[in-house]
């Protein structure tokens, strides 16, 4: 059997919230295999966004160890990560978090851009991207010109753009009506058969439904997994 | 990437980019003025002076040229004492004074200069006709529209008059010629040149072999300096100032004048530091989440602060063009209500455009927008990238 591309022990994270001492994670041990396509569900304010965070190493964890891809990544340096992110981690925010002052492909091709890839490759890359998700006749459209779930089909695609070993989201549909959920939920699905491990954090039941494992957290544990 | 991304946030923030070019291009434009204001006056002075190619000049001892109306005996003697040092090349013996002329029923006075013409550092002619004979009388536009006379006329100049009785004395007749434009001459300061023989002539015996001003020119090579130490222990009653000399002593009596400048200017230079500063700073902290999620998707630190930067530079260097067309329009207009101060030559500027200086403070002003940029950009890149996404998505 292949060892997990993600493989939490004993995760734990504090912060400091004024005087008082916050314990988001308390524990967490959590492996994710290679193809898989996991939803972290749980109440608000139970550690769901600070585990994905610890998975996208965009934070680090007070003990405890992160290895992704066979990589420990708990304790690198800032330009590790970076560079790390850059080339195995897509991110898929909420709130799509596009640059509102470039267009659809420029907004796929800017981690390419910073990937060192040829101008003409990132080009071509980005539109191959956004026909993926559906966007084909979109790509020289401005966020503001596109609708909720075109933009964050355009945030998939960037997430997308330097092949990631791992696609994280944090509640991809939150900002998203029913019917547009639906399509990124059907978008999701397509990318996991396509072969790309996804964790995603969700309230919505559909899309955790969606995805082929479930881990419960509560109180910043995984009660279930 | 980074510079369409930095060109992009520029445009989509137009009128505050528009303001802040514009408040950078004020600053630039004072810097400028202030800098050419601090060393303007002194290069002037120092082109003023060589501009006849005259190194030394020799006053009575203890005064400087034409401060007043002492002068130096012997005329002959000294210019023989002169003659014998081999580094000297030419000598232009000059007396002033005052002249009163008939217009009609008028008097019209005037600084007089007597010179040689064929070595005088004073004035040049403006339509080639000198002082070629001695009952020759060169004058400038001033004079010539105070009189109402044209060149060739026939005037009446005495070297004195008296308004109770009116009467004039050492009084003889000239033909004017001319019009001739005097180097140190103030604005609307009637001035007028005559062989110096004639001036001597007119004046009386009480100056008779007499000079207010020696002015020297060196041989080429030669030590200014050195001729300069040579005269004084030569000839005890004169002063002797090179163009050195001259020069420390206006830098002496300006030095109040210069630190103002430079004070004003050091404040240009941190209003606009400042104003980079905080447009820098304002945007980043407009921009926190955008920033969080350029990090989050790998793009590294340096290159967000590079993108943030070239904001900084841009705004920096579209200020400091503006900002050099600006100081020089308001530096000329400056200059000519400057300039016509009166008592002051008409051709020294207050305002100097040395393409050195000035070079050097846009290129300060835009090394300083680039320091500006870096600290808010290099701090908004550094923020921890989790908080900042969620102090964003709950804002």
């Amino acid at each position: 059997m292949s060892s997990p591309i993600v493989s939490l022990r004993d995760v734990r994270r504090d912060y400091a919230l004024g005087a008082e001492r916050v314990h988001a994670l308390q524990g967490v041990t959590l492996d994710v295999e290679r193809g898989d396509y996991v939803a972290i569900v749980g109440p608000s304010g139970c550690g769901k966004s600070t585990l994905l965070n610890m998975i996208g190493v965009i934070d680090q964890p007070t003990s405890g160890t992160v290895e992704i891809a066979g990589k420990r990544v708990d304790a690198m340096s800032d330009r590790e990560a970076t560079s790390f992110r850059l080339h195995n981690i897509g991110f898929v925010f909420q709130r799509f978090y596009l640059m509102p002052i470039l267009s659809a492909v420029e907004n796929v091709a800017l981690p390419m851009a910073e990937a060192k890839v040829s101008r003409k490759e990132r080009e071509e890359k980005a539109a191959e991207l956004l026909a993926y998700v559906g966007l084909a006749n979109r790509e020289r459209h401005r966020p503001s010109q596109l609708s909720g779930g075109e933009q964050q089909r355009v945030a998939i695609a960037r997430a997308l753009a330097n092949g990631p070993t791992l696609l994280l989201a944090d509640e991809p549909t939150g900002e998203l009506d029913a019917s547009t959920g639906v399509q990124i939920i059907s978008l999701f699905q397509r990318l996991n058969v396509d072969g790309t491990t996804i964790v995603v954090v969700t309230h919505d039941e559909d899309l955790a439904s969606a995805a082929r494992r479930k881990v419960h957290m509560r109180d910043g544990r995984v009660v279930d997994a | 990437m980074r510079t369409a991304l930095a060109q992009a946030s520029l445009i989509r923030h137009r009128s505050r980019t528009l303001l802040a070019v514009l408040g950078v291009a004020i600053a630039a434009a004072m810097l400028l003025d202030m800098v050419m204001l601090a060393t303007g006056m002194r290069e002037s002075f120092r082109e003023l002076l060589l501009s006849r190619g005259f190194e030394v000049r020799l006053a009575p001892k203890g005064t400087l040229p034409f401060d007043t109306d002492a002068t130096i005996p012997g005329v002959k003697a000294v210019t023989a004492v002169l003659r014998s040092n081999p580094d000297i090349r030419e000598i232009s013996a000059v007396m002033g004074g005052s002249i009163h002329i008939q217009a009609g029923d008028r008097d019209v006075s005037s600084a007089v200069l007597g010179i040689d013409p064929s070595v005088q550092g004073d004035y040049v002619s403006l339509s080639g006709r000198d002082v070629k004979s001695a009952d020759a009388i060169a004058v400038n536009d001033y004079l010539l529209g105070k009189l109402g006379a044209r060149i060739g006329d026939t005037v009446n100049v005495a070297s004195g008059y008296d308004p109770q009785t009116r009467t004039y004395t050492g009084q003889r007749k000239l033909v004017i010629t001319g019009p001739v434009k005097f180097i140190y001459g103030a604005k609307d300061q009637a001035g007028a040149a005559m062989r110096r023989e004639t001036l001597e002539a007119m004046s009386g015996p009480e100056k008779r072999d007499r000079a207010s001003l020696f002015m020297i020119r060196v041989r080429k090579g030669a030590d200014a300096e050195r001729v300069r130490d040579w005269i004084e222990t030569q000839l005890p009653n004169v002063t002797a100032i090179s163009v050195a000399t001259a020069i420390a002593q206006v830098d002496q009596r300006l030095s109040y004048f210069r630190q103002l400048a430079f004070i004003l200017g050091a404040v240009s230079l941190f209003v606009g530091f400042l104003l980079v500063t905080t447009l820098v700073t304002v945007s980043v902290n407009e921009r926190a989440g955008e920033i969080a999620v350029m990090r989050a998707i790998g793009v590294s630190k340096t290159h967000v602060v590079q993108q943030i930067v070239i904001e900084g530079v841009a705004i920096s260097v579209a200020g400091a063009v503006l900002g050099l067309g600006l100081g020089l329009v308001t530096a000329r207009y400056l200059n000519a209500i400057l300039s016509s101060f009166p008592g002051l030559p008409m051709a020294i500027d207050f305002f100097l455009f040395q393409p050195r200086a000035a070079w050097s403070a846009l290129g300060l002003l835009i090394a300083s927008g680039i320091a500006s940029g870096v600290y808010p950009a290099w701090r908004a890149a550094s923020l921890p990238i989790a908080e900042s996404l969620r102090r964003e998505a709950i804002a």
